[in-house]
């Protein structure tokens, strides 16, 4: 039997290492975030916002085309994704046997680990070469199939949360059983619905890999669906393998503005997904 | 036979309904999830059919990637990611593993609640930036300081031989780590945090100490969704494309050494296939993104199973 003190000092030796293990999680991430606000913050000006990219040898221009662009894009991965992803929730908490949605969800955590660019693919196969050409839509069906199993297992978890006396409730009045789904759980758990779409959005918000061969990437304008689209993660990926000190600026203003974009829509989605459990 | 054919009938009837039809509709969503993964299998599955036929298994062990003369060897990738993803699964690890216990036993709940929040947000940051910063910061500061002194004091191992590039199978496996390392940690804490109570407190109260309690109530009972966190961990590392692709070098070789570029599957695929003009070379692409999609259907499948058999374990909490 080794002593209590050796058997002390080695406890504390362990979470000293514990401890060093942490800061070293820790360091690299927050260097990588300071820099990104630094090197953001001095290349930001109004331009960025307002201009499009600059031809290469000029210098200033902007995101602005790429930031349009992926509004575009995720607005229209929203429309196809949100009520699939969501109303697949209500299958899984509503009429779904335990079984069922085992294999579902089961499915949607595996689909939810799926490398993106074997999305970005899969919806070139389907949509780009039937249409022969790349396309904002192409871009956004690939942005829906990454956003569904999120929303869906997101949307499932706020859904369970949801009181069996307030359906029954409803029920017992008469309210025949969809529009309880639809206008008394559904409605209950919106603000945890949100948490879920908010979370789905900030992900997809930064995705690079699906849209190389889908939207492909514009330099200049575009609002046709139909037709190649800037989109910011695209832009920030082109000027960061750029050999110009220009567009390495331009690239560090994008980082900051979309990594500010996605904390502040994974806040807000906090935010609601708390503010329900408290309440 | 007729009674079943009845029944149906009076089914097809009450779709009139409006439960019935709602019942339908979300239904047929939440199938979609099936839809789309055996959509995705089907889909790559037949579309590099042709490079397939041509090589057969020789795909797997060629190394000769040329689109001009129509030869196609997916080895160097193959090789480039398993390496990477591997290598910077085992450095990740443990230091996840040690976070993931500061965080959960050590440190007071506080700083727990915290911290581990920051850490999931980080883990958010697009890979797109994460490659931003390894090619203009990381790389040239590889190729500065870390790599000459490789060179210099352990240049007499194969893995340290060569020039400093920068842009390297290091600088990846760096990336992969740091990028890899926030996802294991929150998945560690998670399963750490459905360890029963009272399971620790029996063992202090026989008498542990902290270290003690940890190894010998704490481990062993997450020890299965430990190891759930670290493959699903590999399974992004493995996936991982855009920050990869910026920092590897993407060149197709087969080399011990860690200093010189390489390539990884999700690579290649990320700088080639819009620019596939031949029939064979979008194939070979293809067949690629087949390997890489079955490798982590595989890797996914297994690490949930892991995971899921913990927190059931521990269905108490939630």
């Amino acid at each position: 039997m080794k002593s209590v003190a050796f058997r002390k000092i080695k406890s504390a030796a362990m979470s000293g290492l514990m401890l060093a293990a942490t800061a070293a999680v820790l360091i690299p991430l927050v260097l990588i975030f300071v820099h990104i606000v630094k090197m953001g913050i001095t290349s930001l000006s109004l331009d960025f916002f307002t201009h499009i990219p600059k031809p290469t040898g000029e210098t200033g221009g902007g995101m602005a085309n790429g930031m349009a662009g992926s509004v575009v894009m995720i607005g229209v991965a929203s429309v196809i994704g949100l009520p699939v992803g969501i109303l697949g929730a209500v299958y899984l908490t509503e009429f779904s046997g335990s079984r069922g949605a085992s294999v579902i969800r089961f499915a949607a955590d595996v689909l939810s680990g799926i490398p993106s660019i074997i999305t970005g693919m899969v919806a070139y196969t389907l949509l780009v070469v039937p249409m022969k050409g790349f396309s904002a839509l192409a871009g956004s069906v690939a942005l829906a199939m990454i956003m569904i199993p999120i929303v869906l297992r997101t949307t499932e978890e706020q859904l369970k949360l949801v009181p069996a006396s307030l359906r029954e409730a409803s029920l017992a009045l008469g309210v025949p059983s969809w529009r309880t789904s639809l206008k008394v759980t559904l409605r209950s758990a919106l603000s945890g619905v949100l948490t879920g779409v908010l979370l789905a959005v900030a992900r997809v918000a930064g995705e690079t890999a699906p849209l190389l061969f889908t939207a492909l990437g514009n330099q200049f304008w575009s609002s046709k669906l139909t037709a190649p689209m800037a989109a910011m993660p695209l832009q920030i990926f082109n000027f960061a393998i750029s050999p110009y000190e220009d567009w390495h600026r331009l690239a560090w203003a994008g980082a900051l503005v979309l990594v500010t974009a996605m904390f502040a829509l994974s806040l807000a989605g906090r935010y609601f997904g708390r503010s329900r459990h408290s309440g | 036979m007729r009674s079943a054919t009845q029944e149906r009938r009076g089914n097809s009837r009450r779709t009139l309904n409006g439960d019935t039809i709602f019942r339908w509709i979300t239904t047929f969503f939440a199938c979609s999830i099936l839809v789309i993964l055996l959509l995705m299998v089907l889909e790559m599955g037949s579309q590099s059919l042709p490079a397939l036929e041509k090589f057969g298994v020789g795909f797997l062990t060629g190394t000769n990637w040329d689109a001009v003369e129509g030869t196609f060897g997916a080895l160097p990738y193959l090789y480039g990611s398993v390496v990477s993803s591997v290598l910077a699964l085992l450095l990740a690890t443990p230091l996840s593993i040690g976070a993931a216990l500061f965080l959960t036993e050590i440190c007071n709940k506080r700083w727990g609640a915290v911290v581990a929040p920051v850490i999931e947000l980080l883990a958010a940051i697009p890979s797109v930036i994460y490659g931003l910063w390894g090619v203009l910061v990381m790389a040239p500061w590889l190729q500065a300081t870390v790599q000459p002194w490789l060179i210099e004091h352990l240049g007499f191992l194969p893995f340290f031989s060569g020039a400093p590039y920068g842009v390297s199978m290091l600088a990846a496996i760096f990336i992969l780590m740091i990028m890899v390392i926030p996802i294991i940690t929150s998945i560690t804490r998670e399963v750490l945090l459905a360890v029963p109570q009272s399971q620790k407190e029996a063992a202090i109260a026989l008498g542990a100490t902290r270290w003690e309690m940890i190894r010998m109530a704490v481990l062993p009972y997450g020890r299965s969704g430990i190891l759930g966190a670290a493959i699903l961990g590999l399974g992004r590392a493995v996936g991982e494309t855009m920050a990869v692709t910026m920092v590897i070098g993407n060149a197709p070789n087969i080399s011990l050494s860690l200093l010189s570029p390489a390539y990884t599957m999700p690579s290649v695929i990320a700088n080639e296939f819009a620019e596939a003009t031949s029939n064979l070379h979008s194939a070979a692409l293809m067949e690629i993104g087949l390997l890489l999609l079955l490798m982590t259907l595989v890797i996914n499948a297994l690490a949930r199973l892991l995971i899921w058999g913990v927190s059931r374990k521990g269905g108490a909490k939630g």
